[in-house]
């Protein structure tokens, strides 16, 4: 019989440890899927930082390395420009990329390095316990926001494309979601994009993913998504920010 | 080997190229500028990269992603801005990767003073990071010893793959004097790492650099911490010892107070008074050996010189002498430099009051 399925090479064998319901594993399964489609399985470095993405210590198959608290894309600027010819991208959430690690982010896209960064934005903080994330909407409960984002005192979520897109230096800025098989097909066009962009010399890549988390968001996995379409799109609109290549 | 002139943050620059140093990432702070500006303009030149971080901590963390590509790696900067790496020097020695650092220190706590100081000795023995671990330490006092130690430096990082620090200080940093160059390396000849990661054209196994382990395999690394910790108090530990042997009095010193230091030492000898010199070259590990070799019948009393208040090395000075020896400190802090008549001054008072 032919086989028409397999699992990515790029990923270990393995069981997740993710949440039921979480989307870390599809996005985890369609950036390695591009990876194998790009035949850069043995190529890929990827750097994790802190938070559940962490956890992507266990789970992918490729080269990785760990980092501190929102320092991945410094750790990723050493590595590519020491390693030029590696696939280097980093997989970070949103209290990591948008709160610790703001400075790093904006001044390794505003460098342009060729790397690519895949933000994994969840609106909260999953690994510690579901505290308000710099991305968590107005209203949105959190353990450190009981009775919802305050804009007047928290202010207003921080929205990445938008900021990383007003910078001259990126080749790509695009937002999905993983909410539904046809929005996962276009982030898995996005990813392969912004892949084929790094290994083109094009420049710094960056691709953000509106992910759930229902464990802290205390939802079922199917509210969750339900959540995702009702909050959280309307708030971050999906598209393509900036594409260097893109025909006026 | 013929001799130059050059400033010392530039001499240290050189010294980490030829050593095969072919990443280095800093942000600007006094006084250590002269560090990254020469390697902004050198590094390129030997196929090198140079970044100007966004921030200490960017930095650092760049060094770290560089290191782990098997890159020989180098970072600089001046007592605030260590504070600020030292979260990257925790995750480097977390992560088992080598690394150079340099702090060309200066006065403090908090910004302090821009001026050269060494006040932060406990910082880089005792606690350059969280977590419980050691850096090796190195204290050079001349621009000669500071090329030999950061040229050295990068072997000592690849061997224990750990960071090392070069802890010098604004004087040193600024002054100029004449240095031997060593050998240029090129990387291209040395062997490559078994742990490096980046796919280098032949097939292996993927390869993980991290920090954080499964709980039995941090306890693991850390047991062999302490064994890798009591190698280097053996074999690695450095002092220069002065007129030892007959000394009622002993000075201890490094870096750039040693050199005040020892002009006392000498003109005190002159003097006829019976005083003699250590001066740690590796801080961590401290030279033990040099201390094991006092007789505390002989010794009246030990004087720690250091360009800091309080003193800081006199921890180390007792548990090297198990407390068996007084010890007294003299100091300056603050940007202030010791000079000469301060220095004699205030050994010559302590003598006194012993004698």
């Amino acid at each position: 019989m032919e086989k028409t399925y397999t699992r990515p090479k790029s990923l270990q064998p393995l069981q997740s440890g993710f949440c039921p319901g979480c989307l870390h594993g599809t996005a985890s399964k369609i950036i390695s899927e591009v990876i194998d489609e790009l035949q850069q399985a043995h190529n890929a470095l990827l750097v994790l930082p802190v938070g559940c993405a962490t956890m992507g210590l266990l789970y992918w198959k490729v080269d990785m390395i760990g980092s501190a608290h929102g320092r991945a894309p410094a750790v990723a600027t050493g590595a590519k420009r020491s390693h030029p010819s590696s696939l280097v991208f980093t997989y970070q959430g949103d209290g990591d990329l948008a709160a610790i690690g703001l400075g790093e982010i904006l001044s390794a896209a505003n460098r342009g390095e060729n790397i690519t960064v895949v933000f994994a934005n969840n609106s909260t903080y999953g690994m510690t316990g579901g505290q308000m994330a710099p991305t968590t909407l107005v209203g949105q409960k959190s353990t450190t926001s009981p009775s919802g984002r305050n804009a007047e005192t928290e202010g207003h979520p921080i929205p990445m494309c938008e900021l990383i897109k007003e910078l001259k230096s990126p080749a790509f800025v695009a937002r999905y979601a993983l909410d539904t098989p046809q929005n996962i097909r276009k982030a898995r066009a996005g990813i392969k994009k912004a892949f084929s962009y790094q290994l083109e010399e094009k420049g710094f890549s960056f691709v953000e993913l509106l992910t759930n988390c229902p464990t802290n968001w205390g939802l079922t996995p199917l509210q969750s998504l339900e959540y995702m379409q009702n909050h959280t799109i309307p708030n971050y609109p999906l598209g393509v920010f900036k594409d260097k290549e893109a025909k006026e | 080997m013929s001799k130059q002139l050059m400033k010392g943050c530039e001499a240290v620059a050189e010294a980490a190229v030829r050593a095969g140093c072919r990443f280095f990432a800093g942000y600007p702070i006094t006084p250590q500028n002269e560090i990254p500006e020469y390697m902004s303009s050198r590094l390129p030149e030997v196929g090198g990269t140079f970044v100007q971080g966004e921030s200490e901590i960017a930095s650092i963390n760049m060094v770290y992603g560089a290191s782990a590509t098997g890159t020989r790696a180098m970072t600089s900067s001046s007592s605030p801005g260590i504070s600020l790496k030292t979260e990257g020097i925790s995750y480097l020695a977390g992560a088992l990767l080598p690394a150079v650092i340099v702090n060309v220190s200066r006065g403090g706590p908090g910004l302090g003073s821009i001026q050269p100081a060494q006040s932060d000795y406990l910082q880089a023995t005792k606690a350059p990071g969280h977590g419980g671990f050691h850096t090796l330490v190195f204290a050079p006092s001349t621009l000669q010893e500071a090329v030999d130690l950061t040229y050295e430096a990068f072997d000592y990082a690849e061997r224990d793959r750990c960071p090392v620090m070069i802890l010098m200080d604004g004087c040193l940093g600024s002054i100029m004097e004449s240095v031997s160059l060593p050998a240029m390396k090129d990387p291209a000849e040395f062997e490559e790492t078994k742990w490096a990661v980046g796919y280098n054209g032949q097939s292996r196994p993927t390869r993980i650099i991290t920090s954080i382990y499964p709980e039995l395999v941090l306890e693991n690394n850390n047991k062999a911490r302490v064994e890798t910790y009591a190698r280097w108090a053996k074999e690695d530990a450095k002092a220069e010892e002065l007129l030892l042997d007959d000394a009622q009095y002993v000075v201890v010193a490094y870096g750039i107070a040693a050199r005040v230091a020892k002009q006392a030492v000498l003109a005190l000898r002159a003097k006829g008074i019976k005083i003699g010199m250590i001066r740690p070259i590796t801080l961590y590990p401290f030279p033990k050996q040099s201390f094991a070799k006092l007789n505390s019948a002989n010794v009246k009393a030990i004087i720690d010189i250091e360009m800091t208040i309080p003193a800081q090395m006199e921890e180390d000075i007792a548990l090297a002498t198990h407390c068996a020896i007084p010890i007294h400190s003299y100091g300056r802090s603050g940007g202030n430099l010791l000079d000469d008549d301060g220095v004699r001054q205030a050994i010559e008072k302590i003598v006194g009051g012993e004698a």
